[in-house]
C-alpha cells in the first residue's frame, strides 16, 4: 500500500460541494461526501487519503478557499 | 490687504479652489462654464499646491472621479452646466447614498434638452428636489455675485465635510460670465494624509493594521438596513435645515410686498425694488442664499406682515412652489420670470408685481 | 489505516487560506470563478505586502459585495464607473495600489467609455476583468461577451449576431491603446491556469509599482447558474466554447 505523502483538511462548513477540487486532484483523492453540511452541500473529503501527494492543486483551485494542504518533508517518515 | 482682481465668475471659482486647498478637479467642457477648467489648466496648480486637474471623457466620468476622490477623504470638485449636470445625476445619488462630501458647481443654462447657452434658473427642481433616484438632498448654495462664486467654494467644502454630503453651487450663466471685482483669500495648504486619516477616519486611504477596513458604498441589500440608513440620512437633513439656512433681506422691515429671488435674478430685482419704491410701492426682497435648506421659516414670518410675495426666477415657476409651501396659503404668492435663456428686466419685474399682486 | 494525522502538522503546511481574505463565506454560487480570483488577488496582496496601501474598486454585478471578502479598503462604484473612481483614487494618492474588479457587463457594456479612456490615459492602475459571457447577478441576460448562438434569458434562442452583433473582444481593443502596458487573458478552471493567473496578477501589480501604465487581466470564467450547468461541466463547456473565441495568453506585454 502506497504511503501518503500529503493530506488535506476541508473546512466542511464552508465547502459548497462544487466538485472542482475532485477534477483538479491528479491522484483522485477527493470525492463529495454522501452526507451534507449545514448549508445542504455534499462537501469534499479525502476518499482515498493514501494517494494524496500534497500537490495543493485542490487548495488553489477551490473558489471558497476551504482546503488546507499539508505535505510531508522529503525523507521524513510518517 | 487681500488681493483684489477683476474676474469672471467662472474664473473666480477656479482661483478660489486652488487657494482654499482643493485636492482635485475633474471636469468636461460645456458652455457657459468652460472657463473654470480652462483657468485651472492655465494656472497649473499641480505645480504649486499639488492639486490634480483632469479633463475627463464625460460628465459621467467626472462625477465618478469625484466619487473616487471623495472616498479618499480628499477635497474634490467638478463643475458643469445643465445638460452635463443631468448626466451627473447618477453619480450624485451615489455620492449622497455613500455619504461622500464633494462640491459641484452648476452654471445653469436654458433647457430642456440641449437648450440654449444663455443663462437660466430652470434647474432648481433638479437640484433641490433630488434629481437622481432615492430619498436624498443636496445642500445648495446660490451665489449672486462673482465674490460669492469665489467665497462659496470654501463654504461649500466646509458644509460638505461637516455633513458628509454633496453640496451644489447653483449658479447661472450671468454670474458665471460677468466680471466683477473679487477679494481673493490667502492660499491655504491642502490637507495632509495624516490630517485626513485623523479627521476623516472613514476614508479609503489604505487599511492600517489597527483599524477595520473602510468601505465606501451605497448598497444595502436588506430592506430593514436600507430603511435605517434612510432614517439616518433624514436626521442629517433635519440638522442641515435646523442649522444652515442662509438668506439676505433687502428693505423687508416696512415692506407690503416681498420679492423672493436668488442668484442673478436677485441682482436684477434689487433694481426693481428701487424703481418700485420710487413709485411709492413698499417692496422688499428676500434672497435665499441656501436653496436647500430653504428659508421657509423666515418667509413664514414675513407672510404675517406682507400682502403678497412674488417669486422672480428665470424659470417657468419652480421656486415659487417652495415659497407657497412656506407661507401656507396665508397670502397670495405669484411667479414671474423670463426663461429659456431670456432674462427679465427690472422694469418687467415691477410691472409683474403691479399686475399680479397690487392691481389684482 | 492512514497516516494523515502524522502529516497534518504545522511544519508540513504547504497551502492555507491567506489572511487577506476575510472570514465571510462568499455569496457566489458553488464553483464560481469569482471566488478563485478573489483568493488570487488576496494572495498577491499578501505576498507583495501591500495590504495597507491597496484600495479596491468593486463594480455592480455579482461581485458588488467583493468588499466583504478582502480585508482592504474598498469603494463600490456605480455600474461601469469603476475605472473613473480608480483614476481619481490613484491620481490623488499615487503612492497607493489601486485596482478595479469588473464583470463583462460592467467593463465592456455600460462602462465602455470609462474603460477605454482610463486605458487610453494610461492610468497607472490594475483592471481585473471577469468575462463569463453573461449577466449573472440579474439572472442570466445576454452580455456584450455572450457567444454567438449561446442562449441567455434575453436571447433564449441563442445570440443572433445579425440582430445583436458579435461578442466584443474588449481586451484586444484595449491592447491597441498606447496607455496599456499589459493585457492578458487567463482562466482559473484548472490548477495550472490558476497558477498562471496569479502570475499575471502579480505582474499587473508590479507594473503599477513601476508606473508602467494600465494593466488589464481578463479572466475567462464560468457562470454555472447562468449557463445552467454543474460547476465541473461549466468548466468543460468553457474550454470547448469560450476559449476558441477568447483565446488565453498575453495579448500585450511591454
Amino acid at each position: 500500500m502506497a504511503k501518503a505523502k500529503g493530506a488535506i483538511v476541508v473546512d466542511k462548513a464552508r465547502c459548497k460541494g462544487c466538485g472542482v477540487c475532485t477534477t483538479a486532484c491528479p491522484t483522485k483523492v477527493i470525492e463529495l461526501a454522501a452526507e451534507v453540511n449545514g448549508k445542504g452541500y455534499h462537501y469534499a473529503y479525502m476518499a482515498n487519503p493514501d494517494a494524496c501527494i500534497g500537490c495543493s492543486n485542490c487548495g488553489i483551485i477551490c473558489p471558497d478557499t476551504c482546503i488546507t494542504v499539508y505535505r510531508a518533508k522529503a525523507g521524513a517518515t510518517a | 490687504m487681500r488681493e483684489l482682481k477683476l474676474m469672471k465668475g467662472n474664473e473666480a471659482v477656479a482661483e478660489a479652489a486652488i487657494r482654499c486647498g482643493v485636492d482635485g478637479y475633474f471636469g468636461y467642457p460645456i458652455t457657459p462654464q468652460s472657463e473654470i477648467m480652462e483657468t485651472l489648466m492655465d494656472l497649473r496648480p499641480w505645480e504649486s499646491t499639488g492639486m490634480v486637474v483632469l479633463q475627463a471623457e464625460s460628465e459621467i466620468a467626472s462625477i465618478n472621479m469625484v466619487y473616487g476622490g471623495a472616498g479618499c477623504g480628499k477635497r474634490v470638485m467638478t463643475t458643469s452646466s445643465s445638460p452635463g449636470v443631468s448626466l451627473m445625476q447618477e453619480g450624485l445619488t451615489y455620492l449622497a447614498g455613500a455619504e461622500l462630501p464633494c462640491v459641484v458647481v452648476n452654471v445653469v443654462r436654458g433647457g430642456p434638452g440641449l437648450g440654449t447657452i444663455q443663462p437660466a434658473q430652470s434647474d432648481y427642481f433638479q437640484t433641490v428636489k433630488g434629481g437622481g433616484h432615492g430619498d436624498y438632498k443636496l445642500i445648495t448654495l446660490a451665489p449672486a455675485s462673482v465674490q460669492e462664486m469665489a467665497d462659496f467654494v470654501e463654504d461649500a467644502f466646509n458644509l460638505a465635510f461637516k455633513y458628509r454630503n454633496p453640496v451644489m453651487i447653483l449658479s447661472d450663466g450671468v454670474i458665471g460670465q460677468m466680471m466683477e471685482k473679487v477679494e481673493l483669500k490667502e492660499f491655504a495648504p491642502r490637507w495632509t494624509m495624516d490630517y485626513i486619516e485623523e479627521n476623516h477616519p472613514w476614508a479609503t486611504t489604505g487599511k492600517k493594521k489597527e483599524r477595520a477596513k473602510n468601505i465606501i458604498t451605497s448598497v444595502q441589500l436588506e430592506a430593514s438596513v436600507q430603511e435605517a440608513f434612510n432614517h439616518k440620512l433624514q436626521a442629517k437633513y433635519r440638522a442641515v435645515e435646523e442649522n444652515e439656512v442662509l438668506f439676505e433681506e433687502v428693505l423687508c422691515d416696512d415692506a407690503e410686498y416681498i420679492i423672493v429671488a436668488y442668484g442673478s435674478s436677485a441682482r436684477i430685482c434689487q433694481k426693481s425694488i428701487e424703481i418700485a419704491r420710487e413709485k411709492g410701492i413698499k417692496v422688499g426682497m428676500l434672497r435665499p442664499i441656501t436653496l436647500y435648506p430653504f428659508p421657509a421659516e423666515q418667509l413664514r414670518k414675513r407672510a404675517e406682515q406682507v400682502k403678497g410675495m412674488l417669486s422672480v426666477e428665470m424659470s417657468a415657476g419652480q421656486m415659487v412652489e417652495d415659497v407657497k409651501l412656506a407661507v401656507e396659503c396665508k397670502i397670495p404668492v405669484e411667479h414671474f420670470g423670463r426663461f429659456g435663456g431670456s432674462v427679465h428686466s427690472p422694469g418687467e419685474v415691477v410691472e409683474a408685481l403691479e399686475q399680479k399682486l397690487i392691481g389684482g | 489505516m492512514s497516516d494523515i494525522n502524522t502529516i497534518i502538522k504545522p511544519e508540513n503546511l504547504t497551502y492555507k487560506r491567506t489572511e487577506v481574505l476575510s472570514d465571510n463565506d462568499l455569496s457566489y454560487c458553488p464553483g464560481c470563478g469569482h471566488g478563485t480570483v478573489h483568493k488570487l488577488i488576496a494572495e498577491v496582496i499578501e505576498e507583495m505586502d501591500i495590504q495597507d496601501t491597496t484600495i479596491g474598486i468593486a463594480p455592480v454585478g455579482c461581485s458588488v459585495l467583493a468588499y466583504n471578502y478582502l480585508e482592504i479598503d474598498w469603494q463600490q462604484a456605480a455600474h461601469g464607473r469603476a475605472p473613473a473612481l480608480a483614476t481619481a483614487v490613484k491620481r490623488l494618492m499615487p503612492e497607493k495600489n489601486v485596482f478595479s474588479y469588473q464583470g463583462d457587463g460592467d467593463l465592456a457594456a455600460i462602462g465602455t467609455a470609462e474603460t477605454i479612456h482610463a486605458c487610453n490615459r494610461g492610468e497607472n492602475i490594475v483592471m481585473i476583468f471577469i468575462n463569463n459571457g453573461i449577466y449573472g447577478m440579474t439572472g442570466g441576460q445576454m452580455a456584450p461577451t455572450t457567444l454567438p448562438g449561446m442562449p441567455a434569458s434575453t436571447c433564449p434562442a441563442g445570440r443572433d449576431v445579425s440582430h445583436d452583433g458579435e461578442p466584443i473582444k474588449i481586451s484586444e481593443i484595449l491592447a491597441q491603446l498606447p496607455g496599456t502596458c499589459y493585457v492578458t487573458r487567463q482562466s482559473v478552471h484548472t490548477a495550472a491556469n490558476v497558477r498562471k493567473t496569479k502570475k499575471a496578477l502579480r505582474k499587473a501589480f508590479e507594473n503599477q509599482k513601476a508606473n508602467k501604465g494600465t494593466s488589464l487581466v481578463e479572466v475567462v470564467s464560468n457562470c454555472n447558474s447562468g449557463w445552467k450547468m454543474t460547476p465541473v461541466k461549466s468548466n468543460e463547456w468553457m474550454e470547448e466554447n469560450m476559449f476558441p473565441y477568447y483565446p488565453l495568453g498575453d495579448i500585450k506585454n511591454k
